[in-house]
This record gives C-alpha cells, sequence and structure tokens, in this order.
C-alpha cells in the first residue's frame, strides 16, 4: 500500500513536473523560426475570420453619456514634451501642421482650425486597451475617409500610416492601418474628447479613433498621414512602433 | 458482472484525438492566459473598467512556472493564447459533430433517469468517497458525477470560455454586438473568462487525481489505443 502511495506521488510530481515542462517547452518552441511563424499566423486567421464574419461598415457599440467612465486613464506618452511639440502646445497648436501625403494626388497641408471646420462625426465608444481594461469616452472629429478622400487619395494606396509627435527611443511613434479601417465610417480624426478639445495626456491636438481595434493602435499626437502601397521600409517594416518593437499583432481587432 | 481484466474498447478515435489536442490547447490557453493576466490583474463588471474604477477582484501575480512566457512578454502570450484559441474552438467544434455522427454524445453522455435522481447521485458520491468508479455490471459506462462533469466541461464551461474570449475583441464586438448583450458588457465579459478559466482548471485537477485513483496506465492506454480492462 505505502508502495502504491509512493507511485502515486511520483506520479503527482511526475504530472505537475511535465506541465512545468510542456510551459518551459513553449519558450524554446517560440525560438524556432517556422513553429514562430505558425504561431504568428493565428493573426491572420483571426484577421481573415473577423472580416469574414463582419460587414466592412459593422459598427462598434457606441454608449449614452450615462454609461462614459468617470475617469478616463492616459496611457503611453502622456506628453511628448520636444520643443517642436512644447512651443506648439504654448500656443494652443496654432503652429501644428497635419501632412497628409504619400499615394495622394492633392497633398494637404492642415492647420487646426480647418480641421475643426471639416464636417465631424462625434461617438461615444469603448476603448480596450491591449492590457485588458476599457474606458468609455466621447471623440468628436472628421471621418479619416473625409481627408483622405480630399487629398485624392490614390486607388494604389492600400494602407494608411501615421506619424506621431511623440518620441520612443528617439524615433517617433508610428501606426497604420489598411484602407477597410481608414474608411470605416467610425474611424476620425479626433479633435475634442469628452466635449472638450483633446487634452495633452489623451493626445492633443489631434488623435487618430478606429474603433474595430485595441488601445495602441489609436495614434496620438498625428502630425502625417501618410499613403502607401505596402508597409516596407517604414520603421522595420511591421506597421508600427509596438509591432517592430515586442510583436504585438499588426491587427489589433483580437 | 463483467469478469475484471476484460478487455473493452472503450474510447473512439475521435474521442481521443480530441482529448489529447484539447488538452495541450487547454494547458497552453491556462499559462498564457495567466500571462496576460499579469498585464492588468483586475476584474471588474459592466462596460468599461480601469484602473481608476471599483474592482470586484484583484488577482496576485502569477509567477514565472506557471506562465507562458515564463518572463512576462504580453504580445508573446497573447500569439500563444490567440492561437490555441483557434485550436480549442475549432477542435470542440470538430468533436461536436463526430460525437453526434458515430453517437458518443447519445450512447455515453445523454443523462438517463439515474443520473438525474437524487438519491442515486447520492450513492455515486459516496462510491466515489471510496474510489469505487465503475459500475460492476456495466464497467465500461461513465458514472453519473462523471457523467455530469464531462457534460458541464464540454456543453457549458468551453462554450462559455469561446464565447466571452470573443466578447473581449473589439471586431468581434462589430461583427456581433449581442455577445456584449448577453454578458452584461466586455469588462463583465472578462470576469466570465477568467472564473471560467478557473472551474476548467478544477475540472483538470479533478480529472487527473482521478485518472491516478482509477489506475494511471489502464486509464492512459484507454485514452491511447481506446482499449481499457475491466479493474478488479
Amino acid at each position: 500500500m505505502s508502495a502504491a502511495i509512493l507511485t502515486r506521488r511520483a506520479l503527482v510530481a511526475g504530472g505537475i513536473a511535465g506541465a512545468g515542462g510542456l510551459l518551459a517547452g513553449c519558450d524554446r518552441v517560440v525560438q524556432i523560426p517556422a513553429a514562430r511563424k505558425i504561431l504568428f499566423a493565428g493573426e491572420d486567421m483571426h484577421k481573415g475570420l473577423q472580416r469574414a464574419l463582419m460587414n466592412r461598415g459593422a459598427l462598434a457599440p457606441e454608449y449614452s453619456r450615462a454609461e462614459m467612465s468617470p475617469i478616463f486613464r492616459s496611457n503611453g506618452t502622456s506628453n511628448p514634451n520636444t520643443p517642436l511639440y512644447n512651443e506648439w502646445a504654448a500656443n494652443r497648436f496654432a503652429g501644428w501642421r497635419l501632412a497628409v501625403n504619400g499615394l495622394v494626388d492633392r497633398p494637404l497641408s492642415l492647420n487646426l482650425a480647418q480641421l475643426r471646420s471639416m464636417p465631424a462625426r462625434t461617438q461615444i465608444t469603448r476603448h480596450d486597451c491591449v492590457e485588458g481594461w476599457s474606458a468609455i469616452g466621447q471623440w468628436t472629429g472628421p471621418l479619416l475617409g473625409t481627408v483622405l478622400k480630399a487629398a485624392a487619395m490614390r486607388r494604389s494606396a492600400r494602407y494608411v500610416v501615421f506619424t506621431c509627435a511623440d518620441l520612443f527611443g528617439g524615433q517617433p511613434y508610428y501606426e497604420s492601418i489598411d484602407a477597410v479601417d481608414a474608411f470605416h465610417p467610425q474611424t476620425i480624426l479626433a479633435w475634442a474628447m469628452n466635449g472638450a478639445a483633446l487634452d495633452v495626456p489623451h493626445g492633443a491636438p489631434v488623435r487618430l479613433r478606429i474603433e474595430r481595434q485595441l488601445g495602441y493602435k489609436q495614434a496620438k499626437y498625428i502630425t502625417a498621414i501618410t499613403a502607401v502601397a505596402n508597409l516596407d521600409g517604414i520603421g522595420r517594416g511591421k506597421g508600427g512602433y509596438w509591432e517592430d518593437n515586442v510583436d504585438y499583432d499588426w491587427y489589433a481587432g483580437i | 458482472m463483467v469478469p475484471p481484466g476484460t478487455p473493452l474498447y472503450r474510447h473512439r478515435l475521435a474521442t481521443r484525438l480530441w482529448h489529447w489536442i484539447n488538452a495541450l490547447a487547454v494547458v497552453i490557453l491556462f499559462g498564457s492566459g495567466l500571462g496576460i493576466s499579469n498585464a492588468h490583474p483586475r476584474l471588474y463588471w459592466g462596460s468599461y473598467g480601469a484602473n481608476f474604477d471599483h474592482a470586484w477582484a484583484e488577482l496576485p501575480h502569477f509567477p514565472g512556472w506557471l506562465t507562458i512566457p515564463a518572463s512576462y512578454n504580453l504580445a508573446i502570450s497573447r500569439r500563444w493564447h490567440l492561437f490555441f484559441a483557434l485550436v480549442l474552438a475549432f477542435g470542440l467544434l470538430a468533436y461536436m459533430v463526430a460525437s453526434l455522427v458515430n453517437r458518443h454524445f447519445s450512447r455515453d453522455l445523454a443523462l438517463t433517469a439515474k443520473d438525474v435522481s437524487p438519491a442515486h447521485l447520492a450513492e455515486d458520491v459516496r462510491d466515489h468517497a471510496e474510489f469505487r468508479f465503475h459500475d460492476a455490471d456495466d464497467p465500461g459506462r461513465y458514472n453519473s458525477l462523471q457523467k455530469w462533469s464531462y457534460l458541464l466541461v464540454i456543453f457549458v464551461a468551453l462554450p462559455l470560455m469561446i464565447a466571452t474570449g470573443l466578447a473581449l475583441s473589439p471586431g468581434m464586438d462589430a461583427a456581433w454586438p449581442w455577445l456584449l448583450e448577453v454578458f452584461g458588457g466586455r469588462q463583465s465579459a472578462r470576469s466570465v473568462h477568467f472564473a471560467t478559466s478557473a472551474l476548467i482548471g478544477g475540472f483538470s485537477v479533478i480529472h487527473l487525481a482521478l485518472v491516478i485513483l482509477a489506475g494511471v496506465s489502464n486509464e492512459l492506454r484507454s485514452m491511447i489505443t481506446g482499449w481499457w480492462k475491466v479493474p478488479a
């Protein structure tokens, strides 16, 4: 009987060690290039499935004023704090310009007043951080599609790249989305949040809202919007600061 | 009474295949899920929830020997989690279809009058306490507690994990807005996702303990080859 108990104990210990070995094994597996490629292919599978299951224009849920977060925390950069940005902020962004360039027939350089004079959409939506938290806030600004049409984006453009005023390791933060999300009816260049001018922690003067994806796609402090045919040659080619540096999914609808 | 040692073909190929694929997926999803939990170990109820909001639960920091990867890396935890979420979901779907076709559900898992009788269930609890897991007259049949726990995992816990997981995806919330209505908001869905994972973790521990108590080699062989010997 005692032998049987010992065997059972050994088995339990073996089982725990086995599970631990499996977990440790995962760290080895992810270093193998072929295995890593398969694992990372999950992103494209989810993107394909989600795009197949949703209408191109399917809307992210919108909320009432009563459902808004009492405090909408900021995340990432809370102040770019570069000499140029500080100068813009000191003059209420009168000197700031938004460049719209790349594969467009009419490159634009818009100031804040011009952007504010464009037809705007106001939406109360949920911001989901990749870490797991959510906050609900109200955003106002023109559709990105309106701006891209004003610049006459070419058919050859497949992606839109956002360059930001905040620096990470000396390089501007950047993000990118594809044409499906760029022309989505809730994708806006927000210049107001919760009924007031967008403040510095949340991305003043203008940030992106792309409501069917996670928080790290919502580029803040935008200075340039560039239409491109592909993402090669931009940063390290994965389409965003976090994508390049820590392997976050480019498709952040998951 | 079936004599001890009689070989019985107990688990069909579809059941065995799914069992091992699903076991692998559950272990990886659990480990990577604990890694994701470490990014923001607070649980909320409702649509929103962040640092300044009331959390109904604050989870501990899970140590490296439990998480995938061992050292904190949210991006890689998510890569594991989201890949094996597909393995779990489509594996479960394939198993369900196969089990309807090969009549595994109707033959082995469907509840009978005995399985819902309180007197019989009480007897089954007493049998478990005395480590008697098999009916001597029909040893290949699942006992009632076993049936209930498998039914709970296959038809409640795993589908609930999949549905709450989908509700966490901002893309799926646009595609299927009813997901949020069912669970009362994204943060509620996240809480249910975590709570159900604890339920599946608890099932796994009890399941492994019972495999050991019922005889490891016999149980393992039956889940690998399908053949099981009636125990003494």
